[in-house]
C-alpha cells in the first residue's frame, strides 16, 4: 500500500518535470519560428548553397581555349585536334606557326593551353624525346592541372585507337577515376556544404540564442526558477537540432535528385552520423556561449574560431594530405573532418556501415567530451 | 522555528576576490511584510538579493528563505519564491498568454488550474482582449503589471522585486503598488529594491545598504524621526553621505 503510493508520487513528480520541459521547449520553438528572417535564412540557405555549388561554382573546367602548334599537320595531329575540339572542355581557337607565337598566344589571352606537336621544333618548349607537349598557363594551378589532365586523357584515348605502331611509340598509362568517373565536383562539395551548414546553425545560432538571454537578462529569470540548468540548456538546443536536421535532409534530397549524387550506402547510418555531428556542434555552441558575454562576440568567435578552420582544414575545400603536419593534426581535431569523411564513404563510395564505424566512434567520443566540457563550464559559470 | 519569519539572514557575506560586496548582513523579514531594500548603486543590494534567491552562494554566513536553507536547498528556495525585475521579466516575442503559460509550466502550476487562473488574472488587469498580443506591443506600465502577475502566478511565499517600477509615470507606479498591497493581503511577503524614495514610504520596514553593510533598518516613520528628517529622501541622503565620509 505504502509502496504503491510512493510510486504514484514519483510518477507525478516525473510527469510534472516532463511538463516543465515541454513548456520550455515550446517557448524555444516559438522564439525561432517568430523570428521570420532567421527562419528564412536557415531554410533557404541549403537550397541556395546547393544551387550555387551545383550549377554556378564548380571546380570543373569548361571552354578552355587551345592553340595548336604543329609544324607537320599530319593525320594523327588532325585526329587529336578534332577530338579536342569536339569535347566540352576544349575549344581549339587557333593554329600557331612558330615558337614565338606561343608566348604571344598566352599574352594576348587567346590561349589557356598550347598543344605542341613534335618534329621541327627543338628549343625551349620541347623536352627531348617527347612528341606532344602540353603547355598550360599555371597562374591558376588548379585549373592548369585539371586542364592538362583532361587533355592528356583525350590524347591517350586518341592514340590508343590508332595503328599498332602508334601504340608502340610509348606506354600509355591507363587512368580510372574511382567512385566519381565523370569527376563531378558536386560529389565532393555536398558533404562539405552539409558540414558547414550544420556547424553554422548549431554552433553559431545556439551560442547566439543563449547569449541573447544572458544579454537581455532573461537567463537570470530562468536560473531563479526551479528549472534545472541542464534542462534549460537542453531545451535551448532542441529547435536548432530539429532545424539543422531538416537542413541536412534538404541537402540530401536536393543533391540526390537534382545533382545526381549517388546515395549508395545506408540512409539510416547517414542520419546517425549527422545526428552525432549535430550533437557535437551544439555542444560547441554551448561552450562558446559560456565563454562570451555578447551576441556580437558569440558571432565572432563561432565565425572565426569555428567556421574558418572548419572550411579550411576539414578537407571541405583543400586536401588535408598535402598540408603541413600541424594542420593535419588540427584537421583530425575538428568534428567536420570526420563527418565529411563519413558522408563521402556512405553516399559516394557506397560503403557498408562497418566502414564508417571509425568515424562514428570518433564523432561519438567528440560529442561526449564536448557535452561534458560545456555542461561543466556552464555550471561553473553559475557559481 | 517558532517565529513567523520567512527570511532570516545571519552574517550573509559575499566576496569577489578581495572585494567584499556584501559584508556580514543580518536581518529578518516577517510573513506578509513589505520589506524595502534600499541602497545606492554598488552598495551590494543586487548581490544580497541574488544570494537570497539561491542564485549565488554566500562566501560566509547563510539564510533561511521560505523555510529552506539557501546554501543546502537552493532548489527549495527557488520553488517557493517569485522573481520580477524591471529590466527583464517577460519574453517580448511571446504573447501575453504564452508568457503566462511558460512560467506556469516552469513553476509547475497544475494543468487544470492554469486556464481559469489566467482568465482571472487577465480580467483583473483589464488586458483580457490583448491576451494574444506579443508583449513587445504593450505599453511599459502594462508590461510591469503583467510581469508582477506572472511572478506571483504560482502563489509563492515571497516575491522578490528588483527595481520593479523603473521608467514609468507616477500614476502607473501608484497602480503597481496597489497590486503589491493586494498580494500582501493574500499572504505573500514582498521584498523590494527601489530607487524611488516615495516608494520607500509605502514599505512596512526599510533597510538601507551602504558599502555592503546595513546602514539603517526600521519603519519609515522611525527612520524619519531618528534622523530628524521630513522625508525618506532626506534620511537616505544623510545615511549615504555618512558612508562617503567613512571611506
Amino acid at each position: 500500500m505504502a509502496k504503491h503510493s510512493t510510486g504514484k508520487k514519483r510518477d507525478g513528480v516525473r510527469g510534472s518535470q516532463a511538463r516543465t520541459f515541454a513548456a520550455f521547449v515550446r517557448k524555444e520553438f516559438l522564439h525561432v519560428v517568430r523570428d521570420k528572417r532567421t527562419m528564412l535564412i536557415v531554410l533557404a540557405m541549403p537550397v541556395v548553397q546547393v544551387a550555387l555549388f551545383g550549377f554556378a561554382l564548380s571546380t570543373e573546367i569548361r571552354n578552355v581555349n587551345v592553340a595548336v602548334l604543329a609544324p607537320h599537320y599530319d593525320e594523327t595531329v588532325r585526329r587529336i585536334v578534332e577530338r579536342m575540339d569536339a569535347s566540352d572542355y576544349f575549344t581549339v581557337t587557333s593554329i600557331l606557326h612558330s615558337d614565338s607565337d606561343v608566348d604571344r598566344a598566352f599574352q594576348g589571352g587567346t590561349a589557356d593551353m598550347v598543344m605542341a606537336f613534335g618534329g621541327g621544333f627543338d628549343d625551349v618548349y620541347t623536352v627531348e624525346g617527347t612528341d606532344i607537349q602540353l603547355i598550360a598557363d599555371a597562374t591558376n594551378t588548379n585549373t592548369a592541372t585539371a586542364t592538362v589532365m583532361y587533355a592528356s586523357g583525350i590524347i591517350a584515348d586518341c592514340l590508343s585507337e590508332g595503328s599498332p605502331q602508334e601504340r608502340a611509340t610509348g606506354v600509355q598509362p591507363e587512368i580510372r577515376m574511382l567512385y566519381n568517373p565523370q569527376m563531378k565536383s558536386s560529389y565532393s562539395f555536398v558533404p562539405g556544404v552539409m558540414g558547414l551548414i550544420i556547424i553554422l546553425i548549431c554552433a553559431m545560432m545556439t551560442s547566439v540564442s543563449i547569449v541573447r538571454e544572458k544579454e537581455t537578462g532573461t537567463m537570470e529569470l530562468l536560473l531563479v526558477s526551479p528549472m534545472k540548468p541542464m534542462m534549460i540548456i537542453i531545451s535551448k538546443m532542441m529547435p536548432y537540432l530539429v532545424l539543422s536536421f531538416i537542413d541536412f535532409l534538404i541537402i540530401t534530397l536536393l543533391s540526390v535528385t537534382l545533382l545526381d549524387v549517388p546515395m549508395q550506402g545506408s540512409f539510416g547510418v547517414l542520419c546517425l552520423l549527422a545526428l552525432l555531428y549535430i550533437t557535437a556542434a551544439l555542444s560547441l555552441g554551448l561552450l562558446i556561449s559560456t565563454r562570451v558575454e555578447s551576441q556580437m562576440a558569440a558571432m565572432l568567435v563561432s565565425g572565426m574560431v569555428l567556421m574558418v578552420p572548419s572550411m579550411f582544414f576539414s578537407g571541405m575545400m583543400f586536401p588535408v594530405e598535402s598540408m603541413p603536419l600541424f594542420f593535419q593534426w588540427l584537421s583530425k581535431m575538428l568534428p567536420p573532418t570526420w563527418f565529411i569523411i563519413g558522408v563521402k564513404k556512405l553516399m559516394i563510395e557506397g560503403l557498408p556501415a562497418v566502414y564508417v564505424a571509425k568515424e562514428i566512434a570518433i564523432l561519438t567520443a567528440m560529442a561526449a567530451v564536448l557535452i561534458a566540457a560545456s555542461l561543466k563550464n556552464f555550471k561553473h559559470r553559475l557559481k | 522555528m517558532a517565529n513567523d519569519n520567512v527570511i532570516e539572514a545571519v552574517g550573509l557575506t559575499k566576496r569577489f576576490g578581495t572585494f567584499t560586496a556584501v559584508d556580514h548582513i543580518s536581518f529578518s523579514v516577517g510573513r506578509g511584510e513589505i520589506f524595502g531594500f534600499l541602497g545606492a548603486n554598488g552598495a551590494g543590494k543586487t548581490t544580497a538579493m541574488r544570494m537570497l534567491c539561491g542564485l549565488s552562494r554566500p562566501t560566509e554566513g547563510g539564510a533561511i528563505v521560505a523555510g529552506c536553507n539557501i546554501v543546502s536547498q537552493p532548489e527549495g528556495v527557488k520553488r517557493n519564491i517569485g522573481y520580477m525585475s524591471q529590466r527583464f521579466s517577460l519574453y517580448e516575442d511571446l504573447s501575453v498568454k504564452e508568457n503566462i503559460r511558460l512560467f506556469a509550466g516552469i513553476y509547475r502550476v497544475k494543468e487544470r488550474e492554469i486556464a481559469p487562473r489566467t482568465e482571472t488574472v487577465l480580467k483583473r488587469l483589464g488586458i483580457y482582449d490583448e491576451r494574444d498580443t506579443q508583449v513587445k506591443r504593450l505599453p511599459l506600465g502594462w508590461k510591469q503589471k503583467l510581469a508582477f502577475s506572472v511572478a506571483i502566478f504560482h502563489e509563492p511565499k515571497i516575491v522578490f522585486l528588483d527595481e520593479p517600477t523603473g521608467g514609468v509615470d507616477p500614476v502607473a507606479r501608484r497602480q503597481f503598488w496597489e497590486m503589491i498591497y493586494e498580494a500582501v493581503e493574500r499572504g505573500i511577503t514582498v521584498f523590494v529594491t527601489t530607487h524611488y524614495m516615495d516608494e520607500a514610504e509605502y514599505c512596512d520596514r526599510v533597510s538601507i545598504m551602504v558599502d555592503g553593510r546595513i546602514g539603517a533598518l526600521d519603519t519609515p516613520g522611525n527612520l524619519k524621526w531618528l534622523y530628524g528628517a521630513e522625508t525618506m529622501d532626506e534620511v537616505f541622503f544623510r545615511i549615504a553621505r555618512g558612508a562617503k565620509r567613512g571611506e
